[in-house]
């Protein structure tokens, strides 16, 4: 991570192994391929109260087209209060008003499944008694309490009261709360890790937390509001396909509104509940009523994945990216280097190195510590030795002055590190280095692997054995996951800090389009400003304090919840469980909020046709028989033609809430091809469905004696 | 050879010469609007009229030259007429009535070119050349300019600016009409066109009875008539008068004329926008609706029932025997799906059905190919609401040749699909509820409502053309037509204007593997059926009560 450059280059790392953040990747595309929020058809009937609360006029006029349809059913209904006798009045408005409960079921079952998600987060959010420093002594106060800049102590077993920066020491913390992870990640005052969330528990040693948010607008105060639906605003995509529904609606109104004149003249009068019900009938209803659940839903999606997106905007925008930024470590390679290699030098066998290697990792806890200790054993049937079985051994620890570690035992001091230190080491010991140790390790550093030299001093003096090559291992699958990216329009670019000659061989290992080597927080920087210059949408992930400008400059900022508060203040996305790699799926998310979007609105207008055909023929057909000739349908009586497709357009609003929750299938293939097949699908299928549905439901309703 | 073949073949004709002129025409019109060279004729007129061609104007600007020119063409024409007593050359013919003068200036400014008036019972030379045709000319350049402006929107980035009314407007006459007229008006002359100031003659008719005829500039107004997507005509029989339209020759040639402008302009926007396949795009989309259009009206025209219409091989009513049922039915249709309105057979003597068809294609908007710039500025808007849809469907914030549709965008468009359908149901509904209007009907039931739906239609979208048999010389359709045909005009170039404005300030988006591609036939096809679908609906209860009505009736 750019963060860490310096820690990159170093071949053997010191940092104090917290919860390593990339372990959970799985990146195998069937399992993480963006799709189910499972519906279940009882969530209707839990949501039903939530839903007639939504008939509140002031509720409804956030959605003209659904406010429309509400009007409508108010006007059938005083018209039928007038005409009590008419049966066909009170039918129509009863299903009127089932469109418009239909369509606020639709939201409020999308909005209950952020409740449960709230709930168990309120229980994170139970009042907490914060121990208060002032000076040096400390006053218990209630956690509501706290302001900015206040620092409390927390020792094991507390619940953190706010969200704050460790300032001093270091504990492991009880995340479960708000990530669902069980194990413990450690929080330290400095560096990166020295963010902590309140709701969250000590379990192990004392710190003291500088508080940095008010209360009531922590993290979890904000997921709260978030998963509610609270804190929706409209997204700007929502918002201009909401003009364009209204224009439609009032373009249907006018149509219908100037009907009753040439009704009329034609010789036949039409009354409130025909016109309302045609009008009803006409307005995209489908996608007015869906649209909030879908956006609710996107957002919701997002949420079980462990994903926070700070406003709908960002999600949006997601979708639109051209350019991902990815870190290399953790991202596209798994964290760590492995050995993978043994190469001796001048004379030495690779056994005697294997072993050399094997006995300076022992006691190395490191990921590439480990690695040597395997490879030796998996190629060379070396079995690990404990560290106790070695008699009188010193273990000499990695220290950044050094940059070496090693052991010394039975005689022998072995010694592995950085090439520059070894060497030195070696001739500080006045003996030799092969002349070929140079050589190979230039050869695995353009290779993009890491060479460390394994040196020994024993009787027969100081000499460098061999190399050992720590290689970065790519992740299973992410060649191809970048394939389909390509085909989706977006370039990948790789960000690390290591030289440009191994950045090159992993980008080409991996198959990125592009990399960053040696990245500054700067080039970061500097990347995504050049990338947005040229029109492109840009997202990237960060972890660290120096990551924030250039999270805030992203248009789209996954901050890992790792990382310090100045990221999570910075980016716009907060992943909880500080994958990289989910970036991918937070495109896929977005764009599949789209695309349903403007799948259920296409299939909303091309509806009309068929309505049309059902319900012209039976106002006029009286007055003009030839018109008869569009009931194509052969529906059975005029009534029941109408009343046919309001009660097919209140159904297929309950039909389709699945598909607005769960949202469209998205695979990752070209706009060519997702245009075509969502066209079929929900043009054509649009066009279609309907005659049959409508047919369907006349021959049903034909069979009550009366209409047929 | 038989009708319907003639029919075919004529159509094929034309497709051909259509053709053959889009890439030089395109390319010119492209390089015209391009240039930043001035003819020294056109700095005169710079001079003339106080403007300066070369300050670039953002959309506000741009706006009020549209609107300021028109005002002031309104207005001198309505005065031209009001004084047309004491003017010299006008045959004797008195001032014509407020109302009229009104509706017949609307008419002419907006590119309209109704008539509730006998050319050649009304207006004399005066009127109709330094009057009527002078409109001809700027009314058409000013569409083009409008188009022109919304071209640059997608062609510009990051600048609001888009680019000078008074030169667009100036050069669209030097540069394109005025020339083009003049090779038309010779063409037409050569073939029998008439083309003189002689006074009115009085004839014998070989059924006995005297006949008024009289000469005039007609060939040359007959070319721009055609070329602007006017459609006014000299005479009152329009192209189905001999003098305008002697020839089946002639008559082809006029339906190549309005329509190889509109035509072309797709090229001039794929030249500008930097893909002749966007352009390729837009024309495969008009090309569709057009060929389409004229399929089904060669078909409801030619197969059609009773012993009458089989004796004639169609139904010959209202249409020239010079001139056939398939050369009419393409003419219909050509006229109707652009602005043009001029006619060589009478709209209201088609079968229920094809008058059916010459009021859809103006409902479409006329956009396929539409008016002189107002049919490619209309086509575009449909293309910014079809893309908006289809490119949600790929997963991403639509854009349209790089440039985002965003709340801003679509609210323009989404304004300008509103106006002319308002405008339409509302006038056609109000006209309906009361009780005077209907008494100019000729006829009754669904025919009759059909004339004054088509009145409405016809004025609102700017085309021109009436459903004879209406009586529209009333106080209350002069003036109601007269404001249709001025709102209909100019409140949409309001949206398009302040959508290229918007358009023009945005960044581009470069396009990749996951951009909507709008230069393949999959979006051609989408775009089809957006326009059928969402403007075909608006009007189906309407026509179901007119033409459907009438044409399904036996």
């Amino acid at each position: 991570m750019t963060t860490d450059v310096t820690k990159q280059e170093d071949p053997m790392p010191t940092a104090t192994p917290t919860r390593a953040p990339h372990q959970d990747v799985p990146t195998g595309h069937k399992e993480s391929r963006v799709g189910a929020g499972l519906f279940d058809p009882k969530q209707l009937l839990k949501s039903l109260p939530a839903a007639l609360r939504k008939t509140d006029p002031r509720v409804m006029v956030k959605s003209p087209v659904m406010f429309v349809v509400w009007i409508g059913s108010v006007l059938t209904t005083v018209f039928s209060f007038k005409d009590p006798g008419d049966w066909f009045g009170w039918t129509i408005s009863a299903w009127l008003w089932l469109t418009v409960i239909f369509a606020n079921l639709a939201e409020a079952v999308a909005e209950g499944r952020g409740k449960a998600q709230a709930d168990t987060l309120r229980r994170a959010k139970t009042d907490t008694v914060a121990r208060r420093l002032v000076g040096e002594s400390e006053e218990q106060v209630p956690g509501t309490e706290l302001r900015i800049g206040d620092r409390v102590v927390c020792e094991a077993g507390d619940v953190i009261p706010g969200d704050g920066d460790v300032v001093e020491g270091v504990a492991s913390v009880d995340e479960s709360a708000i990530t669902g992870e069980s194990a413990p990640v450690i929080r330290e005052s400095g560096g990166d890790r020295s963010a902590v969330t309140g709701g969250t528990k000590v379990l192990s040693d004392r710190i003291v937390v500088k508080i940095t948010t008010k209360p009531g607008e922590t993290f979890i105060d904000r997921m709260i509001n978030l998963v509610e639906g609270a804190a929706r605003q409209k997204t700007p995509n929502e918002i201009a396909l909401n003009i364009l529904l209204a224009s439609l609606t009032i373009v249907f109104l006018l149509a219908v509104a100037t009907l009753p004149p040439l009704a009329d003249y034609a010789g036949t009068h039409l009354n409130m509940v025909v016109l309302v019900a045609l009008l009803v009938c006409l307005i995209p209803t489908t996608i007015g009523a869906l649209l909030s659940a879908i956006g609710i839903a996107g957002m919701d999606r997002l949420v079980q994945r462990n994903v926070l997106a700070m406003s709908g905007r960002a999600v949006e925008a997601a979708g639109d990216v051209s350019t991902l930024l990815l870190d290399k470590t953790g991202t596209i390679t798994l964290g760590n280097r492995q050995a993978s290699e043994f190469v001796p030098v001048g004379g030495t066998t690779e056994a005697e190195l294997a072993d050399a290697a094997q006995l300076s990792s022992l006691a190395d806890e490191t990921p590439e510590g480990r690695s040597i200790v395997v490879l030796a054993k998996e190629n060379h049937g070396l079995r690990e030795r404990h560290q106790g079985e070695l008699f009188g051994a010193e273990w000499i620890p990695f220290t950044a002055q050094t940059r070496m570690s090693g052991v010394d035992v039975d005689g022998r001091r072995i010694r592995k590190g950085a090439a520059g230190s070894v060497v030195a080491w070696v001739k500080e010991q006045e003996g030799t280095v092969a002349d070929d140790a140079d050589t190979i390790s230039n050869r695995i550093s353009q290779a993009g692997g890491t060479p460390l030299l394994v040196a020994v001093e024993d009787e027969q003096g100081a000499r460098v054995l061999g190399v050992i090559h720590l290689k970065d291992v790519v992740k299973d699958g992410m060649r191809e996951r970048f394939d389909e990216l390509r085909r989706m329009g977006i370039k990948t670019i790789m960000i690390t800090g290591d030289n440009p000659l191994t950045a090159k061989a992993i980008a080409e290992e991996a198959g990125v389009d592009d990399f960053l080597a040696e990245a500054t927080p700067e080039d970061k920087m500097a990347l995504i400003k050049r990338e947005q210059a040229g029109g492109k949408l840009v997202a990237m992930t960060g972890d660290g304090t120096n990551d924030a400008p250039a999270l805030a400059q992203a248009d789209v900022g996954v901050a890992m919840n790792t990382g310090t508060s100045a990221a999570k203040e910075a980016g716009n996305m907060v992943d909880l469980d500080s994958n990289p790699t989910k970036l991918i799926e937070i495109v896929e998310i977005g764009k599949q909020l789209l695309i349903t979007r403007g799948a259920l609105t296409t299939f909303s207008i091309a509806n009309d046709v068929a309505k049309y055909f059902a319900i012209i023929p039976a106002l006029f057909a009286a007055v003009y028989p030839g018109l008869d000739k569009l009931n194509i349908m052969g529906l059975s009586s005029p009534d029941s033609a109408i009343l046919s497709a309001v009660i097919f357009n209140a159904l297929i609003i309950i039909a389709l809430v699945p598909l607005s929750l769960k949202g469209v299938q998205y695979r990752p293939v070209s706009a060519d091809k997702m245009l075509r097949r969502n066209l079929t699908i929900y043009g054509l299928g649009g066009l279609i469905a309907p005659f049959v549905g409508i047919k369907l439901i006349d021959l049903l309703i034909s069979l009550i004696p009366g209409i047929g | 050879m038989g009708p319907v073949l003639a029919g075919v073949l004529q159509l094929l004709a034309l497709i051909a010469a259509l053709a053959l002129a889009y890439v030089p025409l395109g390319n010119h019109m492209a390089k015209v609007y391009s240039s930043d060279k001035h003819w020294r004729v056109e700095k005169w007129i710079y001079k003339g009229i106080g403007a300066d061609p070369n300050t670039e104007m953002r959309w506000p600007a741009y706006l009020r030259g549209v609107l300021a020119f028109s005002a002031v063409g309104v207005l001198f024409l309505y005065l031209l007429q009001r004084l047309q007593g004491v003017l010299p050359g006008s045959l004797g013919f008195k001032a014509i009535d407020p109302d009229q003068a009104f509706n017949t200036a609307a008419s002419f400014v907006t590119n309209t070119n109704w008539q509730s008036y006998y050319g050649e019972q009304a207006m004399g030379h005066v009127v109709q050349t330094a009057g009527l045709a002078v409109q001809n000319f700027v009314s058409a350049a000013v569409g083009i300019a409008v188009a022109v402006a919304l071209v640059r929107g997608f062609a510009r980035s990051r600048t609001g600016e888009l680019g000078n009314f008074w030169s667009d407007l100036v050069r669209g006459v030097t540069r394109i009409l005025l020339p083009l007229s003049v090779v038309a008006a010779i063409v037409l002359v050569a073939c029998g066109a008439i083309q003189n100031f002689s006074g009115i003659h009085e004839v014998g008719q070989f059924m006995g009875g005297d006949q008024q005829w009289n000469g005039g500039a007609v060939a040359s107004q007959e070319a721009i008539k055609e070329i602007g997507t006017n459609g006014g005509g000299y005479f009152n029989a329009n192209s189905a008068h001999p003098f305008e339209n002697p020839t089946p020759f002639t008559n082809l040639f006029e339906i190549f004329l309005l329509l190889v402008i509109p035509f072309a302009l797709t090229r001039t926007f794929g030249i500008m926008v930097g893909s002749v396949k966007q352009g390729y795009a837009i024309l495969a989309t008009m090309g569709t609706i057009w060929v389409g259009f004229i399929a089904l009206m060669m078909w409801t025209e030619f197969a059609h029932h009773g012993p009458a219409f089989q004796m004639a091989g169609g139904a010959m009513e209202g249409k020239e025997t010079r001139i056939g049922v398939g050369a009419s039915s393409i003419f219909a249709v050509s006229t109707t799906l652009t602005s043009t309105g001029a006619v060589d057979s009478f709209h209201s003597s088609f079968t229920g059905l094809g008058g059916g068809i010459t009021m859809l294609g103006m409902q479409l908007g006329e956009i396929a190919p539409g008016g002189t710039g107002s049919g490619l500025y209309g086509m575009l808007i449909m293309a910014v609401i079809a893309v908006f849809i289809a490119g949600l469907m790929v997963g991403r914030t639509p854009e349209y040749l790089g440039k985002k549709i965003g709340t801003r965008e679509i609210k323009f468009a989404a304004c300008y699909i509103l106006i002319t359908p308002a405008l339409v149901l509302i006038f056609t509904a109000v006209a309906m509820a009361l009780p005077t209007p209907g008494h100019s009907m000729t006829n009754s039931g669904a025919h009759g409502f059909s004339e004054i739906l088509y009145a409405y239609t016809s004025a609102s979208n700017n085309n021109g053309s009436a459903f004879a048999g209406l009586n529209a010389d009333t106080q209350w359709f002069n003036s109601t037509l007269g404001l249709a045909m001025i709102l209909g005009r100019f409140l949409p170039m309001v949206f398009v204007l302040a959508l290229a404005g918007s358009l023009a300030e945005q960044k581009p988006v470069p396009a990749t593997a996951g951009t909507l591609r709008t230069e393949k036939p999959l979006f051609t096809g989408l775009l089809v059926g957006a326009i059928l679908i969402i403007t075909g609906l608006t009007y189906f209860p309407a026509l179901a009560l007119g033409p459907l009505a009438e044409g399904l009736a036996s």
